[in-house]
């Protein structure tokens, strides 16, 4: 019998629902780390029990949390699960992410730009977004703020930048959007292990064919009016790109406003927003079975992060963009104001295709249909900042 | 022994105690208390003072007596009550909220 588990982060903690497969009925487990901003927690594909979990905080900094046993228990890299390590040297560094400085000189690799336009240097705040290698549990990517990409191949106890994406050049024009410098998104090609895409908020989308070593933007077509030059090569904030892993050369991005599209792995752009009430959003993500079946929850306006009209729609796109369908049945449609952020949506492999996002007013819905139906599982957890699910067959 | 009071979300992690007592060589200074924590607690290493640069992050304080010595330079010898373990050296999360 398939199961079911869905990962999700919040402001204080993390929490695990787990169903089988009809998706109906579901337990809850958490809240782990609480009182933690818990901002990422993935599955690795090649091992559902390997769970990678984001901790952070104010006043404590980045720590990593590892799971070996699908959530039941947790520890950080490199000491052993739920017990003091012995007294000694400690054996990992699982919450260093120290950025590369210029071989040559010593000094910073570089700078980014601040909110007044000003260069600023790179300053580690925290992991936004954890990507499991698809073949080897052991091998994780992150995601951090400020921008930049960091690599464990070590189950997460020590990392090392993949430099080549902040130093390729662009990174003194990189500024933060309104949720800090990050880097969001981390998209693996299941058909060519040397191609990873990745997205920073405010800088845009970035594509590396050779394993990490070289980088080069992806923005062509994107048209950002917030920016001097509104199809400049970077500066654009993209706030979340997708894929279905059996066609790999097609993305599908939610920019800051429009959404877009692309057929040729990034290389250029279209904009396939369609029939939306607004194209300002965070969520993007595509049908586990039907590629060209997409899904959206469009926020009212940059300004006002919140859904539009006060009704949680969810829409659906059948045609890989451009004619959307609103789906409601289940969902609130009146005095509704809350955001979906962006890595707050995920999908299932089941036939049919679960849907499930999660809210800022701490609700986790979930579709067993494709999206046609909705139900919450929770309603009343704290912010939600991630959903992630696991399939278990 | 040096004795250490750990802030809630500290101890969690280590899987401590609120108070910790730790062996620490003479001078005693909060660089060597805090080496000396992080040698005993190494998940605590990056949670009280940056990886890289070893500051205090910003929203910690360190007491000791009933003094702030949170602007202190880390050198600088602590009290000796504290030293001798009659006071403990408390870090405290900086107060946030409403």
């Amino acid at each position: 019998m398939s199961k079911v588990r869905v990962l999700v982060g919040t402001r204080k903690g993390a929490f695990i629902l787990t169903s089988d497969g009809k998706r109906d009925k579901w337990d809850v487990s958490g809240p782990h780390f609480a009182g933690w901003e818990m901002y990422h927690l993935k599955g690795s594909p090649a091992d559902p029990n390997r769970i990678y979990a984001s901790q952070t905080s104010g006043w404590f900094g980045q720590v990593i949390q590892r799971s070996d046993d699908g959530g039941k228990t947790w520890h950080q890299p490199g000491t052993p699960p739920g017990e003091p390590v012995a007294p000694g040297p400690p054996k990992s560094e699982s919450n260093k992410f120290a950025y590369n400085a210029s071989p040559e000189t010593g000094k910073p690799l570089t700078t980014h730009q601040w909110y007044d336009g000003t260069q600023h240097p790179w300053e580690f705040k925290r992991v936004w977004h954890l990507e499991p290698s698809l073949t080897d549990p052991n091998t994780i990517y992150a995601g951090v703020e400020d921008a930049a990409l960091f690599r464990s191949t070590d189950g997460g106890m020590n990392w090392e930048e993949l430099s080549g994406l902040r130093g390729h050049g662009t990174g003194p024009k990189w500024q933060p959007g309104a949720g800090g410098l990050c880097l969001h998104t981390i998209v693996l090609d299941p058909s060519n292990p040397q191609r990873i895409w990745i997205a920073i908020s405010a800088a845009g989308a970035f594509r590396t064919d050779d394993g990490g070593k070289t980088w080069r933007p992806i923005n062509r077509g994107l048209k950002s009016q917030y920016i001097p030059d509104p199809n400049a090569e970077v500066g654009h904030c993209v706030h979340h790109v997708a894929m279905n892993p059996s066609r790999p050369g097609v993305l599908f991005m939610q920019k800051h406003w429009d959404v877009m599209r692309s057929d040729d792995a990034g290389d250029s752009w279209r904009e396939v927003s369609g029939n939306l009430p607004t194209d300002f959003g965070f969520v993007i993500d595509v049908h586990a079975h039907e590629p060209e079946t997409i899904y959206v929850v469009p926020i009212k306006s940059d300004s006002e992060h919140y859904v539009h009209e006060g009704k949680l729609r969810v829409y659906r796109s059948r045609t890989g963009g451009n004619e959307w369908e609103a789906l409601t049945k289940g969902l609130p449609q009146a005095n509704c104001y809350v955001n979906v952020l962006r890595d707050a949506m995920a999908v299932d492999q089941l036939d049919k295709c679960g849907v499930y996002f999660g809210t800022s007013g701490g609700q986790v819905y979930a579709s067993a249909d494709a999206g046609d139906t909705w139900a919450p599982i929770v309603r009343d957890l704290p912010a939600v900042l991630s959903v992630e699910v696991q399939t278990l067959l | 022994m040096v004795r250490v009071i750990l802030p809630p979300h500290l101890r969690t992690l280590a899987h401590a105690d609120s108070e910790v007592a730790l062996e620490v060589e003479p001078p005693v200074t909060q660089r060597s208390i805090l080496d000396a924590l992080e040698l005993r607690y190494p998940m605590l290493c990056g949670t009280i003072r940056d990886h890289v640069t070893q500051n205090r992050r910003p929203f910690l304080r360190f007491f000791a007596c009933e003094e702030d010595w949170s602007h202190e330079s880390p050198d600088v010898p602590v009290p000796a009550a504290v030293a001798s373990g009659k006071e403990p050296f408390f870090i405290v999360g900086a107060i946030a909220g409403g």
